[in-house]
């Protein structure tokens, strides 16, 4: 018996430091990008480098708490919700690496009119990991998610309008057609972010019906 | 020969642990909260437990409503309600023990033309319907409770889990013990009033009394069943019926225990008399229908869908149908056995309204011209007599009773060797005392044992029925009881 709740002691603080590592990553990304524009190539590549070291040690600790819900048979119910919840935020967390690899590799050039806007993109992505770790703290404490649900859905939203905006404004610019479609595409993984943290957000809403008792 | 006998009522016990056992974990298993292993060792040990230290409770009731008094009868009774539950069970119905034993004891009493308890026959068939609406009660409750203690505790799911895991073995164990002490004397019941009553000792450390021996043996019998054959059956009621999460899976293992509990428990009975509160009837009640009660209970609560109302109705008639099948087979079998092979099925009971009956009768207040009509001629059965009674006297139904009570024949002869037999803490020091100043003395009913008994020692006396007099009755109708078993001789051998 001791084992048993000994077990679940170790396996809930995985999870928490899980979920640290993907809170961590969120804020991470917005200063790495913040970083960016304002020149500090040397930070950025610093943050950069962070959040790949977060992402392989969540990555290690997801696939041991997958592991041993599996072995142990614990939470028979709900560990299907749980592991697709699990895999889906190391999505979100890989979003982020992936954008950020990218920007390093390809160093895309941002005129200083378009920075707001890249910032609050990624602001707005950054929220809705924030809105969405917190979302599936609740449900592992068995509370309600549903604020947290709609605050992902709001930033998402929100992160989606920028998007549109920074997009209507890069093919308007007189520069070659290449550069606007370099651009756009930086546009588009930012909000990959968002998007993620959304679809994660979905499925934990619809987890947290089925477990309802 | 008593083991051939036994063997039926080992296969009703086997077949118990494999119906009525899975019950009990079913929903645990099915939601794979406990593994089958853990649930069978956790369900044999405590369905064993259950039905030695706590069987007596219940095995009352089923001893009131036909007193099957001869191993033939038992042997045929057991079988006809394990072929019924069988039969039940490959019509893919959830199983009633508890039915099918009472329709088998009824059978017998048709076939035998032994009187039916009417008061004890009402108090069982009522739980039949108390029951499973005291299991949904609970169940209502219990849900509501957990769903709310849930949403203020804000418990992580992890340490939710490992707690649901801790209290479904608990309950389980509950209810396994409850089971065992509720529905051994389905198993063993019809054999306790043919069996004699003796101590025995166990390896020399401690006695048990033979109702003991009997139910260890019936519970070990359960056990086998549900190590062997109910993993099928967990799968069907955790899964067939509702669909359930872990917590309303422990939710309806609670309430099943509490109800079989509430049952079976003469702890609890003595205690709410000891309060002065209104005590539970000690009758047998099945778990399938507990089980489906606390299902319903809760489904009810979260607003009544996903109810599959064909299959409940299904499952209602099969309730209806076990003890009617089970009485049908129990007295064909029971013609069979007795007319093909011989066996006697029936402790003759011949009744005869003789001097010493007409007497006691008349001292009752029974005086009846009609009656005298009847004195000395002898019948040979209850029934018969009963007949008799009814078509050639003018007496009311209540001085039949009466009539029934008193002309019954017996035999008994208080043999000084087997008064030193008794286990010395069954009877008081008075007690055997009057025992003694009735050596080498002969006895032509009960009653006149009894009362002879009483003119002793006021120890031996029943005290007017009543709640504050509930527990003495009886502890002196059990210690009667080992009296008659001792000293009865058979009314064959009688004068040689």
């Amino acid at each position: 018996m001791t084992r048993i709740f000994a077990k679940t002691k170790l396996l809930e603080s995985q999870i928490d430091e899980y979920l640290n590592h993907t809170s961590q990553v969120g804020l991470l990304f917005l200063e790495a990008i913040k970083d960016y524009l304002e020149g500090r190539f040397e930070e950025f590549e610093s943050r950069r480098q962070q959040v790949g070291a977060l992402e392989n040690h969540a990555d290690e600790l997801r696939r041991d708490v997958e592991r041993q819900l599996y072995a142990e048979t614990l939470i028979p119910e709900s560990r299907g919700d749980v592991l697709g919840i699990l895999e889906n935020t190391d999505e979100v967390i890989n979003a982020a690496k992936v954008t950020l690899a990218q920007v390093s590799s390809e160093r895309p050039d941002i005129p200083d009119e378009l920075d707001g806007d890249f910032l609050e993109l990624a602001d707005y992505g950054n929220r809705a990991v924030q809105e969405l770790v917190m979302g599936i703290r609740a449900f592992f404490r068995t509370a309600a998610v549903t604020d947290f649900v709609h605050k992902v859905a709001f930033w998402e939203k929100e992160a989606d309008t920028v998007a549109e905006r920074l997009r209507r404004r890069i093919f308007a610019m007189d520069v070659e057609l290449a550069c606007k479609i370099h651009r756009g595409s930086f546009v588009r993984h930012i909000d990959t972010v968002a998007d993620e943290a959304e679809d994660v957000s979905e499925r934990l809403s619809i987890s947290a019906i089925k477990r309802s008792i | 020969m008593i083991l051939f006998f036994l063997s039926s009522a080992l296969f009703l016990g086997w077949s118990l642990g494999a119906n009525d056992a899975a019950n009990v974990f079913g929903t645990a298993v099915a939601t794979r909260m406990v593994r089958f292993r853990t649930a069978a060792i956790f369900c044999g040990i405590f369905v064993i437990l259950g039905a030695v230290i706590s069987g007596g409770g219940t095995t009352d009731t089923l001893g009131q409503l036909g007193a099957v008094n001869a191993l033939g009868g038992s042997f045929m009774v057991a079988l006809a309600a394990a072929l019924a539950v069988l039969w039940m069970t490959k019509a893919g119905l959830p199983v009633s023990v508890s039915q099918a034993i009472v329709g088998a004891i009824l059978g017998w009493n048709v076939f035998t033309g032994s009187q039916t308890d009417v008061g004890s026959l009402i108090k069982i068939v009522s739980t039949w319907v108390v029951c499973p609406l005291l299991a949904a009660v609970f169940a209502a409750v219990f849900y509501l409770a957990a769903r709310r203690l849930i949403a203020r505790w804000s418990v992580h799911v992890l340490e939710l889990d490992a707690i649901t895991r801790t209290c479904l073995i608990a309950a389980g164990a509950f209810g396994a013990y409850s089971l065992g002490a509720n529905n051994i004397a389905n198993v063993m019941g019809a054999f306790v009033p043919a069996f004699p009553v003796r101590s025995v000792a166990i390896a020399g450390l401690f006695t048990i009394d033979s109702v003991q021996l009997l139910f260890l043996v019936g519970g070990l019998a359960i056990a086998v069943g549900a190590f062997s054959y109910s993993h099928r059956v967990m799968m069907t009621v955790g899964k067939g019926l509702f669909r359930l999460t872990p917590v309303t899976a422990l939710v309806v293992v609670l309430a099943e225990a509490i109800v079989l509990f509430l049952f079976a428990s003469q702890s609890l009975e003595s205690w709410l008399l000891s309060h002065g509160l209104p005590t539970i009837p000690l009758v047998p009640v099945s778990s399938s229908q507990a089980v489906i009660g606390a299902v319903i209970g809760i489904a009810v609560v979260k607003g009544g869908r996903g109810v599959r109302y064909s299959v409940l109705g299904k499952v209602a008639g099969g309730w209806a149908a076990t003890p009617a099948i089970a009485a049908v087979l129990a007295f064909l079998g029971l013609f069979f056995l007795q007319n093909v092979f011989g066996l006697g099925v029936v402790r003759p009971t011949p009744f005869r309204l003789s001097e010493a009956v007409m007497e006691r009768v008349s001292a009752e207040g029974l005086t009846s011209l009609s009656l005298e009509k009847l004195k000395g001629r002898s019948f040979e059965n209850a029934r018969a007599f009963k007949v008799a009674l009814m078509d050639g006297t003018d007496l009311d139904s209540a001085d039949v009773s009466l009539a029934l009570e008193f002309a019954g024949r017996d035999s008994f002869f208080i043999v000084p060797d087997l008064i030193g037999a008794f286990d010395p803490s069954l009877l008081t020091v008075g007690q055997t005392d009057a025992l003694r100043a009735l050596e080498w003395r002969g006895f032509s009913h009960e009653w006149q044992l009894r009362e002879r008994l009483v003119e002793e020692t006021a120890e031996w006396a029943l005290l007017p029925d009543g709640r504050e007099n509930h527990q003495h009755n009886k502890a002196v109708r059990y210690r009667l009881r080992h009296v008659y078993d001792t000293f009865r001789v058979p009314l064959e051998r009688e004068g040689r």
